[in-house]
């Protein structure tokens, strides 16, 4: 009896002490890579490097054009894709009753964040460059990036407005106001952190995405600034790619994609953070 | 008899199959407050949900009968809920202001109805909270968020923002249920005092706060109304053995 | 002047568009897929597409079979989960299991920030620092093989397969590990005999979403996995992936070309096998709670 209760715990000692190195070495392994990147990339990083355009195709100078164009190809996805996703999530949880026409909304919204991502490209390619005439754009992208995380964004918003105490909709509809103004006076202001989460990570992920835009936004060197939205763009994504992929002197352009990648990298992590620290912030609140 | 400000007449109402209320008769006389008792489940909430039409909103209902308000049936197609329902105010078992101030609770009901005038929405806010005997408490708080006062404190700013609406008629659902005893007693003097001003219709699980502050009483078991009468006949001398055994603890 | 109910209807009916915009997406990325790559099935015939070796899109004749870069994706994303699946379970059980809380509150936050690493990141670690490193251990004439795909996707799901399996894992109700308890089995056989399998399909769907993830994932493998279309028999060779193809060849196919036919007709086939993957993730989601709120 003692003995066979000392090796039962044995065996649950030796089991959960080597769940415990594979769950350290995963997180080592992904941080080797952040690490890594930061080595070789935090030395190219100047004040210059950020303001400073690309010279001599590319293979000096730095990258001002690509952190713009980045911030031009995400503002411009947010900007669609909130209202879109807002209203689409305040009609599944408000208006829309349970039956056959939600759950085909929920498996459309379900399937289009299965998408791969390059076939949001081609999709891009097709209707906003091609056959809409945008041509490879500011605008082209953008739109692209906002299917991109439509789905993100109505799932956030979803949540959010469904962690609205039910009670806050029902007095106000004794106070004989309609449901549009209960929406707009009180569900919505309610849930205004969980959705603004939601679009922080969706920035996140747009500025990540490189396979969306290379055929419908990006340009891999640029003299200028983009003048309009019907300009292409250089953006961080692409950028790196293309200088490692691409480039034709790698001596010179390798390091460069290393500073960008730190750009990049410290540019999405810092809004994942700010976005995980919000929704737990936000949710302790709501449990309170 | 005095006036009535509502009649119920042959109520039925349904959720999908069930039958939540079973022909329902009940006069609600002006400017007296009638208590609704009965055990849990046995259609109480539902029926002061029939007043306002809040049960509109429960998919699958459906409503038998009529409810008179002034004469007129609240359930005729020409209605207008939102309308009604800022005529019959509704006061919930859980306080459940808004997240947002003080005095935005209190003007929530009159903005949405069009007001703007900041003076008057003022005067309004100002007068509700007398009126539902917290503007002492909160006259230097008025733009702190509603969510820092104390339970009792926001079931009367709930009470003040449906007097805000200026109603004729004050539905309250167990008000008084989550409130510790000093609370209580407020939220009972109040109820006193508005009476004079509205016809008010209480639903309560306590028996000694039907007694204390209603002047009729309606008795409901399973879907049924049992009995109604004037309060001190009900809890003295009542016509029927049931209402008898709930009254003194027998079941419930 | 409207009246409210006329405007509380146009409002609903507004809203009701929108949310059927995923839906509208859904379609036209359906429609303009067939639209452009359609014809080359007609004009290849499907089981030519699918199962000849032949890709030489800019010979002539050209030839259109993308067998060799279907058993890339397949093959690079099974090796992905094999990596990844055991790491991944392993962690999510450990985080959701056996970890402190105190702990627990900052692994959990730091795997979900780590999820949001740009795959051109991984793509450049793997180009420029994997790859150099296994060609050196293996002898290869080039670092960008199979192998060094396998290993990036895999380590790029971790994050998806760790977050959504600890939250299956969490998800199982506590009274169940104390019933568990409570009959005087250990944490471990809990775990073993209680939760896991009530969490299993839960955890299925983490693995089907890291996996639908991993085979529509592009820019690693266009960077890592070499670039030709060689079947994939030897995993320290190049291969070239479907979704690498589809991203390295578009800039150069002529639009209404056969190439770019053939490669929206790839995309169709790509879609196709994320959306199987997603039909199966949401079916097993959907066993998940059920059997964890015992309807």
């Amino acid at each position: 009896m003692e003995n066979k209760f000392t090796k039962r715990k044995a065996t649950e000692k030796l089991i959960f002490w080597f769940l415990g190195l594979m769950m350290l070495s995963s997180i080592a392994i992904l941080g080797i890579i952040i690490f890594f990147i930061f080595k070789r990339g935090v030395g190219v990083i100047s004040w210059e490097f950020l303001i400073s355009m690309p010279m001599n195709g590319m293979t000096e100078g730095g990258i001002l054009p690509a952190i713009l164009g980045s911030f031009y190809l995400v503002t411009g996805a947010i900007l669609v894709a909130t209202p879109l996703g807002v209203f689409a999530a305040i009609y599944m949880t408000e208006y829309a009753q349970k039956g056959k026409l939600i759950r085909i909304i929920r498996i459309g919204v379900s399937n289009l964040s299965g998408v791969p991502s390059v076939v949001f490209g081609l999709f891009g390619l097709s209707i906003f460059v091609k056959y809409l005439n945008f041509g490879v754009s500011i605008l082209s992208g953008s739109l692209t990036l906002a299917i991109v995380i439509l789905p993100t964004i109505i799932r956030a918003s979803e949540e959010a407005l469904m962690s609205v105490p039910d009670e806050y909709r029902s007095s106000s509809l004794a106070l004989g106001a309609t449901k549009w103004q209960t929406i707009k006076h009180v569900v919505l202001p309610a849930s205004i952190p969980g959705i603004l989460t939601g679009c922080i990570l969706g920035v996140g992920r747009v500025a990540g995405e490189t396979a969306p835009i290379i055929f419908t936004a990006a340009t891999f060197f640029s003299m200028r600034l983009p003048k309009s939205v019907f300009s292409e763009v250089m953006a961080l994504p692409y950028n790196i790619y293309a200088l490692v992929a691409t480039g034709t002197s790698p001596q010179k352009q390798v390091p460069i994609a290393y500073g960008t990648a730190v750009v990049l990298l410290v540019l999405v992590l810092l809004i994942n953070l700010i976005a995980i620290f919000m929704r737990i912030k936000y949710s302790n609140k709501n449990a309170n | 008899m005095n006036e009535l400000k509502m009649e119920v007449k042959n109520l039925d109402f349904y959720y999908d199959d069930f039958q939540a209320l079973k022909d329902v008769n009940i006069p609600l006389e002006s400017n007296k407050v009638t208590a609704l008792i009965g055990p849990s489940g046995c259609g109480k909430s539902t029926f002061l949900r029939t007043l306002n039409r809040m049960n509109d909103l429960i998919e699958g209902s459906r409503v038998d009968g009529n409810v008179l308000f002034d004469g007129k049936n609240i359930y005729d197609q020409d209605v207008d809920v939102v309308e009604l329902r800022k005529r019959i105010g509704m006061v919930f078992q859980q306080p459940n202001p808004f997240p947002k101030s003080v005095f935005d609770n209190v003007a929530y009901g009159p903005r949405i109805h069009g007001l703007k005038d900041n003076e008057t929405l003022e005067e309004i806010v100002i007068g509700s909270l007398k009126g539902a005997a917290l503007y002492d408490e909160v006259k230097d708080r008025l733009d702190d968020s509603a969510l820092g006062l104390s339970g009792g404190q926001q079931q009367r700013l709930c009470i003040a923002r449906a007097l805000a609406v200026k109603p004729e008629v004050l539905l309250m659902d167990e008000p008084a249920s989550a409130l510790d005893p000093v609370a209580t007693a407020k939220i009972e003097d109040l109820i006193d005092e508005l009476k004079n001003n509205y016809t008010i219709v209480i639903v309560t699980h306590s028996m000694q706060q039907a007694a204390r502050v209603s002047d009729n009483t309606g008795f409901f078991l399973m879907g049924d109304l049992v009995e109604y009468d004037r309060t001190d006949k009900i809890f003295e001398n009542p016509d029927d053995q049931r209402t008898e055994d709930y009254i003194t603890g027998r079941f419930g | 002047m409207l009246n409210w109910t006329t405007k509380e209807k146009i409002i609903k009916n507004i809203l009701m568009l929108f949310a059927f915009s995923s839906i509208l997406f859904l379609t036209g990325i359906i429609i303009v897929l067939f639209r452009e790559g359609a014809p080359i099935f007609t004009k290849v015939g499907i089981s030519e597409f699918l199962f000849s070796s032949d890709w030489y899109p800019t010979y002539d004749p050209p030839g259109y079979g993308i067998f060799n870069l279907l058993s890339a994706s397949i093959v690079v994303t099974i090796g992905a989960m094999v990596i990844a699946v055991p790491f991944g379970v392993a962690s999510a059980v450990h985080i959701s299991y056996i970890l402190p809380k105190k702990y627990k509150n900052i692994v959990k936050p730091t795997i979900e920030m780590l999820a949001g690493v740009p795959s051109v990141i991984y793509g450049l670690f793997g180009m420029k620092i994997l790859s150099p490193f296994l060609r050196g251990v293996f002898g290869l004439p080039t670092g960008l093989t199979a192998l060094t795909a396998m290993i990036m996707l895999g380590i790029m799901s971790l994050p998806t397969i760790v977050s959504l399996s600890e939250d299956a894992i969490t998800a199982v109700p506590k009274s169940f590990r104390d019933a568990s308890l409570a009959l005087g089995a250990n944490r471990l056989e809990t775990m073993i005999r209680v939760i896991l399998p009530t969490a299993s399909s839960g955890i299925v769907t983490a693995i089907i979403l890291g996996m639908g993830r991993a085979i529509g994932e592009t820019m690693t493998v266009l960077m890592v996995a070499g670039g030709a279309s060689l079947f994939p028999s030897n995993i320290l060779k190049p291969v070239r992936p479907m979704t690498a193809t589809i991203a390295a060849e578009m800039g150069e196919a002529p639009v209404g070309s056969e190439h770019y036919q053939a490669l929206f007709g790839i995309a169709i086939i790509l879609f196709l096998i994320t959306l199987v993957f997603n039909i199966f993730a949401d079916i097993a989601q959907q066993r998940f709670k059920e059997k964890v709120s015992g309807e």
